[in-house]
């Protein structure tokens, strides 16, 4: 979710990343905003995604995250495992007993 | 790959200790400012936009542990907290400390040191490649009851080609040859070998070559190939060395190779690790026998490479088969009642073999030991733990987790037990060389005995599981306390629980009881020793010196000037007519190497063939038949039984006669008379002219059994013959008289010189020396399991004098009050004292049964003492129990004298 967003909005600061993922979620993904900045260090130390000092809209001091190169190819692939999870899933929410018969 | 990514990392901060807490907390501050904007727009007032805002964002003190814990590593980190603790709780009790890593170091040190021995021997026996698939091709003719009966020619081409092996090699046992043409004659160890022999251990030359296995010649092909050391030694690492002659015994051979330094020969003794020369020979033609399927090819050896893969089962299935077919095809040659079989031994086996036992033994013991010592360190610990119990319910009832403890405590123990192990191998390196000298010359492999790479970290490896053992029950118990019963007692300053006193006196007889089993393994190692030692050997080895000398034998008989008994007797007479002049000598003898008492190399033997039972060699029994001049026998107070001893009389040309042992009298013609039978040994063919017959040998004289073979072993068949009827190439002159050792052997070495130059002198030994030698490798295993077992002893006094001590403490209020309400202070005495004595009592019972099971499974190395014997197991729990009383009568007596109203008060 944190690379997709980086990935629509390009660079972005944490609370705006939390503030994204709660209004695409329509609210309702609200966990303690805090915890995505232990993942936002992890996802860094993994390389997916790179911070730096920016100024913010309201000409704050804020660090700005951006996706990387192989941030985006994760994306990519995480992205299609997904899509084949949900279409499996979907396929046996959609099986009726007529199909199998 | 990201895992190692986020991994390094996450080390690298650790180890440069970079935090990312400063940038976390800006982050956070400005994300609670957006939030708190936010939410003031959406019509909040600041105070409540603030807590909301603080709200949604949750616990920030969580957040920057979790934070944190990205950041680094918490596992290394707790860890490194840990060690700091740990030094800090060693640093604090450093008498603790010391006799803790003291112990371990003992312990380790002493298992690092047998492992090194181990690893030199029986873990790298041979160093050579692959050396799995290296095998001693063995013949036997069990239902003659011959052994090692050797392989014949026409049976190695069956082996070479019948594919299971790589290539097969026969190879002579290591023996003497004269170098000649430089300053001084000088005898070195020479083998000679098929030329496959460097192929099948697999080893090149450093320069030149080795043989050419393709130019097989039936005899010598006249060339040797030379040890690193002898090139350096007498050639001067002449890099032209190539070409060069060497006359050996009057041969001529040419250099081919060098091998390369640190290449030494197979073999289980570390004269046949010495050999120097290799010389290339076909066995099949002068000055070897004509190759006929029924030669058997004596005293040598045959090694061989297995095709790769293949196992010495599988191997020993296919050459069964084998057997059987040449069988069927010649059944003129393989005798059916002698049951011909070939055995394959792993060549390892062979080498090292025979100190298997005495080493597993020693391993045993010394993990014994180790053992003993962890069990008092682990002693310490709990004793320790008594004290620190506050401590640990203190920082449980603050919320610390068990698991974090008990990883805490480990942290401690495994400290402690690596520095006693690093403390261990520190002081195996410096003592290694005084260690080393300790060690029998006759261990295989003693060169190679280091303390490498491998052995460190075998300590280390030993120090770390000891310490997770023995460190983990401790830990367990003591992070286990009773919180709120501690926390209460504690303030009292009494303490411990009925558990940990349970568990340190099962330690305690644990210890008794090991140390019991190796007291009664060093009491019968002893035992059997001291009885070898006391044992009558059957001659008399005082005052006698034998010196070693060897007639040159070339290979074409021809011009061997020593060819005959006749001719060699000129040599021998003048020998002993000169050696007789030398000051203080009062007799003197010849004899062959075989006659030489205990310590000579196994001489092979001769198959025995009676007149009128055996018709062929090939079914003939094995005897042992030394060459002995007419005065060998009074010289070393053999005495004669029946019939007559030699005379100078007996010479080649009058009728064969021969001496035998009662052992030989019994074993051969047992109920029957054996003087006047006749016999014939199989005879080499190099002397006798043609394809003759050796004439019949008859027997004269028995003499009495004497142990000249091996001391435990009471009598071997002997058949002795006189050297003026049948020559011999190594000779020993035996002196007896008031002799220098330091100067007889040039006196010898100049009277031999003067009647012939190019025969040398070498390795003067007094008989009482040879039988001293002859018992290093038992004396060391003796001496070293005796040295463990005192040093078990020393730590379960130790283990005992705590535990008492620490009971003592633990109940002084108890005494007290039993004094204040007027016990006797003998009774208090008595009550202590019984303690110690029902642990020494358990511990003995258990050790008894331990030591009963060790003493079955160390049986063979006894000698003249039973694996039960009453008196040694009696001793020895006898001196266990004076031990255990000795160390309990310490705190005893200070329980006795406790001040009753002083220690009331201090409760």
């Amino acid at each position: 979710m944190v690379l997709k967003t980086l990935n629509v909005l390009g660079s972005q600061h944490g609370w705006g990343i939390a503030r994204r993922i709660e209004q695409i979620s329509g609210d309702l993904l609200a966990v303690n905003q805090g915890t995505l900045y232990p993942l936002l260090l992890r996802l860094e130390h993994e390389g997916s995604i790179a911070s730096e000092w920016g100024v913010s809209e309201n000409n704050r001091r804020a660090r700005f995250y951006r996706l990387t190169a192989a941030g985006r190819k994760q994306l990519q692939t995480e992205t299609r495992e997904w899509e084949q999870i949900a279409a499996i899933i979907e396929r046996f929410l959609n099986v009726k007993s007529e199909d199998l018969s | 790959m990201k895992f190692l990514r986020r991994f390094f990392i996450r080390f690298s901060n650790l180890a440069t200790g970079r935090s990312a807490d400063q940038r976390l907390q800006e982050e956070i501050a400005e994300h609670l400012a957006l939030q708190a904007e936010e939410n003031m727009r959406a019509g909040m007032s600041p105070a409540e936009a603030r807590r909301q805002a603080a709200l949604k964002l949750g616990i920030t003190q969580a957040i920057r542990e979790h934070h944190h814990a990205e950041q680094s590593l918490p596992f290394i980190e707790n860890l490194l907290f840990d060690l700091r603790y740990a030094v800090r709780m060693l640093l604090r009790s450093p008498g603790f400390s010391f006799i803790a890593i003291a112990t371990i170091a003992l312990g380790v040190g002493a298992t690092t040191a047998i492992y090194s021995v181990i690893d030199a021997t029986l873990l790298h026996p041979l160093p050579y490649p692959n050396p799995a698939e290296l095998v001693c091709v063995v013949d036997d003719l069990p239902g003659v009851g011959a052994h090692r009966v050797g392989i014949s020619v026409p049976e190695w081409r069956d082996l070479e080609s019948s594919g299971i092996f790589q290539s097969v090699s026969i190879t002579g046992t290591g023996a003497n040859v004269n170098l000649t043409g430089s300053a001084q004659p000088l005898r070195l160890s020479f083998k000679q070998v098929m030329p496959n022999y460097f192929a099948v251990l697999g080893v090149g030359a450093q320069l030149g070559r080795t043989f050419d296995a393709n130019d097989a010649t039936p005899g010598y092909n006249l060339e040797v190939v030379i040890s690193d050391g002898l090139w350096r030694r007498e050639f001067g690492a002449d890099p032209h060395i190539l070409g060069k002659v060497l006359r050996l015994d009057n041969d001529e051979y040419h250099v081919v190779g060098v091998m390369p330094r640190g290449f030494r020969d197979q073999g289980s003794t570390s004269e046949e690790q010495n050999v120097e020369l290799w010389l290339g020979a076909g066995f099949a033609g002068v000055p070897f026998p004509a190759p006929q399927r029924g030669t058997r090819l004596r005293s040598r050896a045959v090694i061989a490479r297995l095709k790769p893969g293949l196992s010495i089962a599988a191997a020993q299935g296919h050459l069964n088969a084998l057997v059987e077919s040449l069988k069927k095809q010649y059944p003129g040659d393989y005798p059916p009642q002698t049951e011909w079989t070939i055995r394959l031994v792993p060549l390892s086996e062979t080498v090292v073999g025979s100190v298997r036992q005495s080493l597993i033994l020693l391993f045993g013991a010394v993990g014994l030991v180790l053992l003993i010592s962890c069990v008092n360190v682990a002693n310490l610990l709990l004793a320790r733990a008594s004290v620190r119990g506050r401590e640990i319910a203190v920082r449980q009832a603050l919320g610390a987790q068990k698991t974090r403890l008990i990883r805490q405590l480990l942290t401690e123990s495994l400290l402690l037990f690596l520095l006693g192990g690093i403390a261990g191998s520190a002081l195996l390196l410096c003592t290694q060389h005084l260690l080393l000298r300790l060690i029998p010359e006759s261990l295989p492999h003693l060169n190679d005995i280091s303390i490498n790479w491998g052995v460190l970290g075998f300590a280390v490896a030993v120090s770390v599981a000891a310490g997770t053992i023995f460190g983990l029950t401790p830990a367990w118990i003591t992070s286990g306390v009773d919180l709120i019963g501690t926390l209460r007692q504690e303030g009292r300053g009494s303490g411990g629980s009925r558990q940990r006193s349970r568990v340190r006196q099962i330690l305690v007889i644990s210890e008794l009881a090991l140390s019991l089993v190796l007291m009664v393994s060093a009491g019968l190692l002893l035992r059997s020793f001291w009885d070898l030692f006391a044992v009558q050997p059957g001659f008399n080895p005082d005052r006698v010196i034998a010196i070693q000398t060897w007639l040159p034998g070339p290979n074409d008989p021809n011009v061997d000037m020593y060819r005959t008994a006749t001719q060699e007797s000129v040599l021998v007479r003048e020998i002993l007519r000169r050696s007789r002049t030398l000051p203080g000598v009062e007799e003197a003898a010849i004899g062959d190497e075989a006659s030489l008492p205990l310590g000579h190399r196994d001489p092979g033997g001769l198959p025995l063939i009676r007149e009128g039972i055996e018709t062929m060699e090939n079914q003939a029994p094995v005897i042992d038949s030394p060459i002995v001049s007419p005065e060998y026998f009074h010289l070393l107070g053999m005495p004669l039984e029946r019939g007559r001893l030699f005379s100078d009389e007996d010479l080649e040309d009058t009728p064969q006669v021969a001496i035998i042992n009662q052992a030989a009298a019994r074993t051969y013609w047992l109920n029957q008379d054996p003087l006047g039978k006749r016999v014939r040994l199989r005879l080499d063919t190099r002397g006798l002219p043609g394809s003759a017959k050796p004439a019949w040998t008859t027997i004269v004289g028995v003499i009495a059994d004497a142990r000249t073979e091996s001391l435990a072993d009471a009598a071997i068949p002997q058949i002795y013959r006189s050297v003026y009827q049948r020559s011999a190439k190594d000779l020993a002159i035996f002196l007896r008289g008031q002799l220098d050792p330091s100067t007889i052997s040039t006196q010898v070495r100049t009277q031999v010189r003067s009647i012939d130059p190019t025969l040398p002198v070498f390795h003067a030994e007094t008989l009482d020396e040879v039988l001293y030698t002859s018992l290093a490798v038992r004396r060391f295993s003796m001496e070293m399991v005796a040295f463990f077992a005192a040093t078990a002893l020393l730590l379960a006094g130790l283990g005992i004098y705590g535990t008492i001590s620490y009971l003592v403490n633990e109940q002084r209020r108890e005494i007290a009050i039993r004094l204040a309400l007027g016990a006797q202070r003998g009774s208090i005495l008595n009550m202590v004292l019984r303690r110690g004595l029902g642990m020494a009592a358990a511990g003995a019972g258990v050790g008894v049964a331990g030591a009963l099971i060790v003493s079955h499974l160390m049986a063979g190395l006894l000698y003249g003492v039973s694996a039960t014997d009453l008196p040694t197991f009696a001793g020895v729990t006898l001196v266990l129990t004076m031990v255990a009383l000795a160390a309990s009568s310490i705190p005893a007596l200070r329980a006795m004298r406790l001040d009753p109203i002083a220690t009331l008060h201090a409760e």
